[in-house]
């Protein structure tokens, strides 16, 4: 008897018709690529996917951060044989304290000659007869739920106490690139994060202002990066200096209007780095409504400079429910240490909140705007975790 | 170049001091509470400390207990003392591990006084004196102050606090004066001394306390009976030997380091005459300590400043490491606000904090870098 790890795929991925077997090649490298270092060997039985591996704890683990698996399962392989099924079925009975269970079979082997019902029943009977404590039946509301997947070459048995919940979402790679712009915030990430999920390519992109941010607000941003690299392949990030571009802005425009002008550079720095690098579009993690920038108008004369299209997949979000992602996916301790970003130095007494694009642009007028940004993006740094 | 003006902060360990560690960790690493030989020079290793230490302030060996510092000698003393419905005198600009501590003894029960300050930063005499009640059991004052620099008239509070109750005992956190100031601790009439080594060229992690005999203080770390039984685990030996040769060569020169950084203070705030806007909080006169130099330049944000000047290599502080962080939460420095000086002042405020490592020639350097930062940083509308 074996133990191996069962890997279950999304169901998205299943409705994907022709493109489903490339989807599936992308799943499999891209579990391949997070299980580096450990030795493990991909198993197939008839539709369902396995990993052998002595180091399982660690490999669910990064399995379960992998984005298009649903859930990842401890199972045990026995032999297609009623008597080795019963064995496995009693000791995980024995494994745990609960009062009631449940088997469900699921036989796709229909050379086996029961049906899915009368194994359970078998199996279900044999627990009740050899367990020594006190234990019953309940179809409806069970704590052990035992599962008996019957495959060509072997039977599988796990109960829900060896499920591990995955990622979800689909496989990373697959649905283009994007250049993220990261702040440091609670917001960005999350933004980053959701991208991710839904299988697009995520880079970084962030704004530095030394003086007026420090080397320590530098590192959290890093810190970030990191922290989303371990949902992605990898992660480049973009480190724009930013500071001239701020001095210029300040010493010749107007102050209400200093930051939606800034954001307009954001936006037209990162398009532009996105089209050197090749990379398909722009994310922020902008939530309408949430502070003065982030307006109707706002969005509109931020957008009104990008090239590509800009995602923002917070748009629609509450800040409390941004922040239990932000938890989940570990970036919030991360976020809320308090170092000052760009954003938050330069903030005008009053900002303007209904800009309009003919007077922003009018206000940037004094400004030449394609030599700042090519000064910047030739003094930009990478970083790749 | 590099300036390191942070002293205050935390000083750069002398190359002796570092030999000494290294000495210390090789031939001394026998548990000083062991039966054997080993045990026995590590003890005798560890009495050679406590006397040079003792000297220096003029107490006995017995009175010097090790421990890890300012932070843990201040906590002692507080908790190791009140109790509910006792009374305690202080400040309102002591280090962040005495009020941190009060706010949670008032919690308790404990009551609390915080002494008024006069325009010159010395605490308020005759208030001290009405103050003090027959609950008084402590009276906690920094001998010098971290941020601005202002030193403390310890005898005069000594005196007062002997002379209105035989009850409340006297305690100093000395961390910023230790080695700088001559102390003694019975012309002063101390109870109690806070002491931490890095603060002049010795670890970190290592200090002492001293505490005026019979002692009264309950421990707070129980555990084994080192240090008189009023603070177990094992004594870290070679940083003590590190910290000792330092007090002893900070000592051996108290006086002529006093008047070598008095002149590169005095330097300093001459040159600072020529830059607009700014305010001097650490004054030139025997008040203050020349080691601290506090000043307030109008209109820009201290830590941009500060941030400005580690790119040319001169390192400075906004105050008191210790509490960057917790300062931000109230908009700047406690004690500048404590002195009176206006929002504008306050965030504009830089600590440059010196060591007898410092030259007068490294005032030209950031002289001329701070008039480059402030120009480039008041542009702003």
């Amino acid at each position: 008897m074996k133990e191996l790890i069962l890997v279950k795929y999304a169901p998205e991925i299943f409705l994907k018709g022709l493109n489903r077997s490339k989807f599936e090649r992308k799943l499999r490298d891209n579990i391949g690529k997070k299980l580096e270092g450990i030795n493990a060997e991909f198993l197939h039985d008839s539709g369902r996917y396995f990993i052998k591996t002595d180091e399982v704890e660690e490999s669910i683990r990064r399995i379960s951060k992998v984005f298009g698996i649903l859930e990842v399962c401890l199972v045990k392989q026995v032999e297609i044989d009623l008597n080795s099924i019963e064995e496995v079925a009693l000791e995980k009975v024995k494994e745990t304290n609960d009062k009631t269970f449940k088997i469900i079979t699921n036989r796709a082997n229909k050379n086996f000659e029961l049906n899915s019902l009368e194994v359970s029943r078998k199996v279900g009977g044999y627990v009740l007869n050899n367990y020594d404590g006190e234990i019953k039946v309940d179809v409806n509301n069970p704590e052990l739920l035992i599962n008996i997947e019957i495959r060509n070459n072997y039977t599988y048995i796990w109960s829900n106490k060896d499920v591990t919940k995955g990622a979800a979402g689909l496989p990373y790679g697959m649905n283009g690139s994007t250049m993220l712009m990261l702040s440091g915030g609670i917001d960005s990430p999350v933004a980053g994060y959701l991208m991710a999920k839904r299988g697009v390519e995520v880079n970084c992109v962030y704004y530095h202002s030394h003086p007026y941010t420090s080397e320590r607000a530098k590192d959290k941003v890093k810190d970030l990066a990191k922290i989303l690299a371990e949902y992605t392949e990898k992660i480049n990030l973009y480190i724009v200096p930013f500071t001239e571009i701020q001095m210029d802005i300040i010493d010749k425009c107007r102050e209400d209007e200093l930051t939606i002008i800034m954001r307009r550079f954001m936006m037209r720095i990162a398009c532009k780095l996105a089209d050197i690098y090749g990379i398909d579009s722009v994310s922020t993690g902008e939530s309408i409504g949430q502070v003065a920038s982030q307006t109707m108008d706002g969005l509109i004369v931020s957008d009104a400079c990008s090239d590509r299209p800009a995602f923002r997949p917070l748009i629609a979000m509450d800040k409390t429910d941004i922040m239990d992602i932000a938890r989940k996916i570990g970036t919030f301790e991360t976020s809320i240490l308090p170092y000052e970003d760009c954003c938050t130095i330069f903030v005008p007494k009053h900002p303007k909140t209904n800009p309009k694009l003919d007077k922003i642009k009018k206000g940037e007028e004094k400004l030449n705007i394609e030599e700042l940004i090519e000064k910047s993006i030739k003094n930009t740094e990478l970083v790749t975790f | 170049m590099e300036v390191y003006f942070d002293n205050s902060s935390t000083t750069k360990p002398f190359d002796q001091v570092i030999d000494e560690v290294a000495f210390g960790m090789k031939e001394f690493y026998g548990n000083p509470s062991s039966l054997h030989n080993l045990g026995l020079k590590s003890e005798r290793k560890l009495k050679e400390c406590r006397v040079i230490l003792s000297k220096t302030i003029n107490a006995s060996e017995n009175e010097i207990h090790f421990n890890s510092g300012g932070s843990e000698g201040n906590n002692f003393v507080l908790k190791g003392i009140l109790r509910s419905g006792m009374h305690l005198i202080t400040t309102p600009f002591e280090h962040a591990s005495i009020l941190n501590v009060l706010k949670k003894l008032e919690d308790n029960k404990v009551n609390i006084t915080f002494l008024k300050i006069n325009e010159d930063g010395r605490v308020d005499l005759e208030h001290l004196k009405n103050s003090i009640t027959k609950e008084t059991v402590l009276v906690s004052i920094m001998h010098v102050n971290n941020e601005i620099g202002v030193i403390q008239d310890l005898k005069a509070i000594g005196e007062t606090i002997k002379e209105n109750s035989a009850r409340t005992k006297f305690h100093v956190d000395a961390v910023q004066s230790y080695g700088k100031i001559p102390i003694d601790v019975k012309k002063m009439n101390i109870d109690f001394l806070t002491v931490s080594a890095h603060k002049f060229h010795g670890p970190k992690g290592v200090g002492f306390i001293y505490i005026k005999k019979p002692n009264t203080l309950i421990p707070l770390i129980e555990g084994g009976s080192q240090e008189f039984g009023i603070r177990a685990g094992t004594q870290n030996i070679s940083g003590i030997m590190g910290m000792s040769l330092a007090s002893q060569m900070v000592n051996h020169k108290i006086n002529e380091n006093y008047k070598k950084v008095l002149e590169i203070k005095k330097k300093f705030i001459e040159k600072l005459r020529d830059v607009e806007n700014v305010r001097i909080n650490s004054l030139l006169n025997e008040k203050f300590s020349p080691y601290i130099l506090n000043v307030s330049f109008k209109g820009i944000r201290g830590e941009v400043l500060l941030h400005f000047l580690e790119e040319v290599g001169i390192y400075v502080s906004t105050g008191s490491a210790c509490s960057s962080r917790e300062r931000e939460k109230i908009g700047g420095s406690y004690v500048l606000k404590t002195l009176g000086l206006s929002q504008d002042e306050i965030s504009g405020g830089i600590r440059f904090s010196f060591s007898d490592d410092n030259e007068e020639e490294e005032i030209d350097y950031v002289i001329d870098n701070l008039n480059k930062g402030l120009n480039f940083l008041r542009r702003k509308k």
